[in-house]
């Protein structure tokens, strides 16, 4: 398992590496100077070469490429070309947001998906079933934006219950922080519960024919221990596996989601970046998502041994 | 007993809710409001981005300052003079000015602070290179002496928009131009005092009321008079999502929306909770730009020919659609500014296609391509290009429009390259009518070459006539030679305005007391 471990943190390296130079190339290469945002609409040429001087933006792309690599691997992950701060601190201030919201938004899936989607096999064919698997054409289809606009307009206009945007620390205050977490969390979970609920049912679908479910029955054991203990587990392979790459759809999602309820977080982060061609910002952010999806994976592939003895690394 | 008990009760109900009434703190008055974007760096000078002159007005004064018809009057200064010969300009600063530090305002910051702004900004640069020098004569008066009369000295100082001339402490004036200053010198004598240790990029940034601050004592006008401020606390959120924005502001989450959309402006209308205000009523101006070293642009017939086949309409409806927020308005300098004349414009901005199409074949236009490039991501600018392109193809034209988001374009625009090599010939954008009220500040105006701003005209003439204007101090003959020059530039256009509009702000109906000046500001707005 060790040695597993070890040679799956190993390949994070190339991963990596390919990572960098990927983002980094792409952000040179595609149009857009960030010189010319800072200095704004009413500045001269000559000012913007000013700018893009002081930034090192007039170094070939081979050397800005070495002087940025070099900091990363010196643990300098530059600064900020617009808010004067590093990006780590910058990453530092945004982290907690985007964290809360992704594990508010995996209880909430998982806690709801993988019962629906147990129930939706268990009664093939019925009610629920269909209900489920209408639902989860709709949470596939309808754009995350939509949904929060919905859920905005229904809980926090008309209801008054919920309000519409914003972030409240959880140090600071608790309940303001879950009130605030409810809306973005429920948006970004649609698609997450419609893909992880037809995987369970799938999955679930499948083992409840295995024999050893009969045999399981035939042993007098309740439809509660038979669904949880001997179905779901033998089921839960491919469900983690879905978890474990739906990190991509939540990563992706939490651009959008922050943006329409105001969270200041990565995605917000992101998007601000982008939108400004702030390089060092996108490089880094990008380079912590990479580490974030492929370390997050390899916890899922180690969980897999918890659930099926026969899996040995 | 049972009476008994509910009168007790009662009595003690109200005994503990008036106790909690007199142990109530007052609530600090907070003004939630979402701006046009965040504010991502803290210097007005080293920018030229409209929130960073937002901010510039929140956290530092100004030595003069414009009313609402665009006079400038003393904002810190208490008096000035100019003298017999026009060369020698004497300031003498308020009494009671302090820097948010507790320290005095003195002559010598305010000398260091002109010298930076003017570092950066054009009209500054036009003034000092009029100058001899600046000097200080004691704590609180210094001196601008000219090598010649020179007509915008008030009109530099006073300039309303970016780059706005703010004072600031003399340690901070000294920071390299052309770098930023840093977090801990965001200290002005402004109305409003910033809290560094609040400010969250991406989430918010915060100001509270300077209490020691001594406003004028004539009302608020304008961006001058009394800065009186009415709230103890301003929140700019930072908020990029308009939908959003709007749902807070119906909920009460957010007191006011800087810029809330067009196309989402019936929908406040309809809330009366909310009111729409036009705070600017000289709004903005879009601009079609040439890039007049680019054939066939080169040519200034081929110009004038796409001036003859504009119609302003035709872009103020596809773009603003409402005619209670735009105008048609021939006036270059702006319609409502003292500037604002039609003097040689009667034969273009009509639509007229076959009189473009005249021009064109006397200029031999060849059928090049015209490279136009399109902003898709800005509301406000997104159907501009496709109007401009509909009416030059009209007129024998051939348009390729390009499309791209706006910071590309950003990038684009300042490649002199031939525009089938990654160049342009033309693109559409808006000026904040405050940023072009004469020939001086209009930067599409400067025409001199490679010092100009994209687009880089060369026309000796205009520059004669910009020189003249910013010497002149006579203002009926600062006007004639708006007009000379207006008629020339119409056959020689380094530009052409399409048109003005309006950007009303939204706030709910608690708030009042919002300034009508081309500057959103927040002295004088209060909450109930």
């Amino acid at each position: 398992m060790i040695d597993f471990i070890a040679r799956r943190l190993i390949a994070i390296i190339p991963v990596l590496a390919v990572v960098a130079v990927f983002v980094f190339l792409m952000l040179r290469l595609t149009p857009g100077d960030p010189a010319a945002v800072i200095a704004g609409d009413n500045a001269t040429s000559d000012q913007i070469a000013d700018i893009r001087n002081k930034l090192g933006l007039d170094e070939p792309i081979w050397s800005q490429f070495a002087i940025w690599i070099g900091n990363v691997l010196q643990g300098n992950f530059g600064e900020s070309f617009f808010f004067k701060k590093t990006v780590a601190e910058l990453i530092a201030q945004r982290v907690e947001p985007t964290l809360a919201l992704a594990v508010c938004t995996l209880l909430f899936a998982v806690s709801i998906s993988v019962p629906i989607g147990v129930m939706a096999a268990y009664r093939q064919g019925s009610l629920l079933d269909r209900a489920v698997m209408g639902f989860s054409v709709l949470g596939f289809s309808v754009p995350g934006f939509v949904i929060g606009y919905c859920l905005i307009y229904v809980f926090a206009i008309e209801l008054g219950w919920l309000p519409v945007q914003g972030y409240v620390r959880i140090g600071v205050n608790f309940w303001q922080f879950l009130e605030r977490m409810i809306l973005p969390s429920l948006t970004l979970s649609v698609g997450f519960v419609a893909l992880i609920s037809r995987i369970t049912r799938a999955s679930v679908l499948e083992v409840l024919n295995e024999d050893y479910i009969r045999t399981a029955r035939a042993k007098g054991l309740s439809n509660r221990v038979v669904l949880m203990r001997h179905a779901l587990r033998n089921a839960a392979v491919p469900i983690l596996t879905v978890i474990g790459l739906g990190i991509a759809i939540l990563i992706g999602g939490a651009v959008v989601t922050e943006s329409v309820f105001g969270l200041p977080g990565l995605g917000r982060l992101t998007v601000e970046a982008v939108l400004s061609r702030d390089f060092p910002t996108i490089q880094t952010v990008i380079l912590l998502f990479s580490v974030v999806y492929v370390v997050i994976n390899l916890l899922i592939d180690i969980s897999y041994t918890l659930f099926d003895p026969r899996i040995r690394y | 007993m049972l009476s008994f008990r509910k009168s007790a009760l009662a009595v003690i109900a109200a005994a503990s809710f008036s106790g909690l009434m007199a142990a109530a703190p007052v609530q600090a008055q907070t003004l939630k409001v979402v701006m046009h974007s965040d504010v991502k760096i803290l210097d007005p000078i080293w920018t030229t981005a409209y929130i960073q002159r937002n901010h510039g007005y929140m956290v530092w004064d100004t030595l003069f300052a414009v009313d609402e018809k665009f006079d400038v009057k003393p904002q810190m200064v208490e008096k000035y003079e100019n003298s017999a010969d026009k060369l020698t300009w004497t300031f003498t600063l308020r009494d009671g000015l302090e820097w948010h530090d507790g320290k005095p305002v003195t002559a010598e910051d305010c000398v260091a602070s002109i010298k930076r702004w003017a570092a950066r900004d054009s009209m500054g640069q036009k003034m000092m290179a009029s100058a001899e020098g600046l000097e200080v004569v004691d704590a609180k008066t210094f001196k601008l002496k000219m090598k010649e009369p020179y007509g915008l000295v008030l009109q530099s100082l006073g300039k309303p928009s970016s780059n706005v001339p703010f004072m600031m402490p003399k340690k901070t004036a000294e920071t390299d131009p052309m770098q930023q200053i840093k977090l801990e010198d965001v200290i002005g004598s402004g109305p409003f005092i910033f809290k560094g240790d609040e400010w969250k990029p991406g989430e918010k940034i915060v100001y509270v009321k300077n209490t020691k601050y001594k406003p004028r004592a004539e009302p608020a006008n304008g961006l001058s008079g009394g800065k009186v401020v009415k709230v103890d606390r301003v929140e700019w959120i930072a908020m990029p999502d308009i939908q959003t924005q709007i749902a807070a502001l119906q909920s009460g989450e957010i007191d006011m929306i800087e810029s809330p959309g067009h196309d989402l402006l019936p929908l406040l209308a309809k809330d009366k909770n909310i009111k729409l205000l036009s705070f600017n009523p000289t709004g903005n101006q879009y601009a079609f730009r040439f890039n007049s070293t680019a054939k066939p642009f080169d040519n200034a017939k081929v110009r004038h020919a796409v001036f003859v086949a504009f119609a302003q309409e035709d872009f103020l409806k596809a773009t603003i659609g409402d005619p209670q927020w735009y105008k048609v308005c021939k006036a270059p300098f702006v319609c409502g500014t003292p500037l604002a004349t039609d003097a040689g414009m009667a034969d273009v901005l009509n639509g007229n296609a076959a009189k473009a199409k005249q021009l064109l074949t006397e200029a031999g236009y060849d059928g090049t391509p015209i490279v136009l490039m399109h902003s898709t991501d800005l509301q406000v600018l997104t159907n501009l290009a496709p109007v401009a392109k509909a009416q030059m193809e009209r007129a024998g034209f051939k348009v390729d429009m390009v499309s791209m988001d706006w910071q590309t374009l950003v990038a684009r625009r300042v490649k002199k390259e031939a525009p089938s090599a990654g160049g342009w010939h033309a693109f559409l954008t808006s000026w904040v009518a405050a940023d072009i009220l004469n020939p001086v500040m209009a930067g599409f105006f400067n025409a001199s070459c490679d010092k100009a701003m994209f687009g880089w005209p060369c026309d000796a003439t205009i520059e004669k006539y910009r020189d003249q204007f910013a010497k002149e101090t006579d203002p009926a003959k600062q006007k004639q030679i708006v007009e000379d020059l207006q008629k020339y530039w119409v056959n020689h256009p380094t530009h052409i305005n399409v048109g003005q509009w309006y950007a009303p702000l939204a706030r709910r109906n608690n708030i009042d007391g919002n300034l009508t000046a081309p500057v959103p500001v927040f002295w004088n707005v209060t909450k109930k």
